[in-house]
């Protein structure tokens, strides 16, 4: 099973067609909308969770690409800016998974990108600004 | 006649700074030294323990004068980056503090707030040499007859600029929890509701006010590492309380001296006077502090072998007494409890949280030993002790 979210952007000429049902029955890929609006310019936007095999996602972004729809992988992964950080330690009070925690006994912070839920509550916490959410750089398909 | 075994001045220690001979070991390095060899002989040995802190310190700023326009101006409001500074100093000069923030910003109106820009981060962006958009406005006068400036400067074009903090390197903190039941931001971090974590925020073993507890060797014109440069202790800071509780071995059970330091910003590093947002709170600053402690005599050496375990905090909560200002503690604690991790609170296992950074004051601790090994600093004797 291969899920992923994606930003779908429809232009104008497009927006009023049914495309991501062809998804489903012509690519045996199920998807759950999460996000769907025509904007004031009449193209379209839409964030949906699209899953199943590897082969049949890449074959329906394929077809998605032909109708003129631009895809976007959205999701997002947190890193942290080396530099920036100064081993206080505060994220460590929000962090729920314990991706966040201090190396005892050198009082270390360690940042585990493996155990990280992209909760995202270390960006605000971090008083230095060293946590940064970005979209995975990692080709989708 | 004098009760000490051995007895160091400061002109001895320094002549062995001089020429090269001094030891130097960190506030970390003394414990065990004195532990294996007795304070005498610890005393004998050794001539400079150094200390170390990095944490957010909010009574901190800078003087800046930012030099003469044609015609002339007496500013009588000015921003930095948007930032304002205090203007009622003279024509052109002004105190930006690290916890204003930045013009526009939301504060608390979207809760908890973000303020990701203040007067710490234009004392940050400044030592990293970056532009700093001055905008300052006048009233107008025969002699600075000037309305309105604008221009970018930079720290090195500045004539003069300053650190001066009124309030630095508390001799201990109280260790934050919360005891309601829903998160409150504070200037002590995030605290999770029903006391689920306890945060707090010193060196412990490293921290300058812990390994002279009775201020014997810091004054006016003590040399420190102060934002990555020589700076001096000037004055004891505002909110001093030499007179909290104390331990037999002096140790201040709850929040005690604080001393007022400046040096010249021109020398300092951004590594060490890092702008600081705090979610829910404001703004501040982090500022790297380093204190050398002369070993005069066995009883000096003493205080430096302090360490976690001799070292007690009060357990605070920040939920609903603080606010209220209401001052009760929930419990004494160790900073090697703190640092373990975990403290047992009212029977159950809390999650404990630093805010100080114990790898950066480490490293103030070690790039100061450095500087006295080389040569490059002699210890300042204080003029006067602060009040003990």
């Amino acid at each position: 099973m291969y899920s992923k979210i994606l930003i779908l952007r429809f232009p104008k000429t497009e927006a009023e067609k049914p495309i991501v049902c062809y998804l489903a029955k012509d690519y045996d890929l199920t998807f759950n909308i999460l996000n769907a609006a025509v904007l004031p310019r009449k193209e379209g936007i839409m964030v949906l969770e699209l899953s199943g095999t590897k082969k049949d996602f890449k074959e329906g972004v394929k077809y998605l690409r032909s109708q003129g729809v631009q895809v976007q992988n959205a999701s997002q992964e947190v890193k942290r800016i080396k530099k920036k950080c100064t081993h206080c330690g505060s994220c460590t009070a929000v962090c729920p998974t314990g991706a966040l925690a201090v190396q005892r006994p050198e009082m270390l912070v360690d940042f585990n990108q493996k155990k990280c839920s992209v909760c995202e509550l270390c960006l605000t916490a971090c008083p230095s600004r060293a946590m940064e959410a970005r979209p995975t750089n990692k080709a989708f398909f | 006649m004098t009760e000490h075994k051995i007895n160091k001045t400061y002109q001895q220690i320094n002549a062995r700074i001089r020429s090269g001979e001094a030891v130097v070991v960190t506030a970390e390095e003394i414990i065990d030294i004195v532990k294996n060899e007795g304070p005498v002989e610890a005393a004998r040995r050794v001539d400079v323990v150094t200390t170390g802190t990095f944490a957010p310190m909010c009574s901190s700023g800078a003087f800046i004068n930012f030099g003469h326009t044609v015609p002339t101006t007496k500013a009588s409001k000015v921003w930095l980056n948007n930032v304002s500074a205090y203007a009622g100093v003279a024509a052109v000069d002004c105190y930006i503090g690290v916890t204003e923030p930045c013009e526009d910003d939301p504060l608390n109106k979207v809760y908890p707030g973000e303020f990701n820009y203040g007067g710490g981060h234009v004392i940050h962006d400044l030592v990293a040499g970056k532009k700093i958009h001055l905008k300052a406005e006048a009233y107008g006068t025969d002699c600075y007859p000037n309305r309105n400036i604008e221009k970018e400067v930079t720290l090195r074009k500045l004539p003069n600029a300053v650190l001066c903090n009124p309030r630095n390197a508390y001799q201990n903190y109280n260790c934050a929890v919360n005891l309601i039941n829903k998160t409150v931001y504070t200037y002590m971090g995030t605290l999770k509701p029903n006391a689920a974590n306890a945060n707090y925020c010193s060196a412990g073993q490293l921290s300058p006010l812990f390994n002279d507890p009775y201020y014997k060797t810091i004054g006016l014109g003590t040399r420190i590492f102060l934002g990555g440069a020589q700076g001096y202790v000037t004055w004891h800071g505002t909110q001093h309380k030499p007179g909290a509780k104390r331990t037999k071995r002096g140790i201040p059970l709850t929040p005690a001296g604080t001393l007022w330091v400046m040096g010249d910003l021109k020398k300092m590093s951004p590594r060490w006077l890092v702008g600081a947002s705090l979610q829910g709170y404001g703004c501040s600053m982090s500022v790297g502090l380093g204190i050398p402690i002369p070993i005069l005599n066995e009883e000096i050496v003493n205080y430096t072998a302090v360490s976690d375990e001799e070292l007690f905090t009060q357990i605070v909560d920040y939920g609903h007494d603080y606010p209220n200002g209401i001052s009760k503690s929930y419990g004494k604690v160790s900073y090697a409890e703190l640092k373990s991790g975990y403290i047992k609170f009212r029977g159950e296992e809390v999650q404990t949280v630093p805010l100080s950074s114990i790898v950066r004051a480490r490293e103030v601790a070690e790039i100061l030993k450095g500087w006295i090994l080389k040569g490059d600093f002699l210890i300042g004797e204080p003029q006067f002790t602060l009040p003990s």
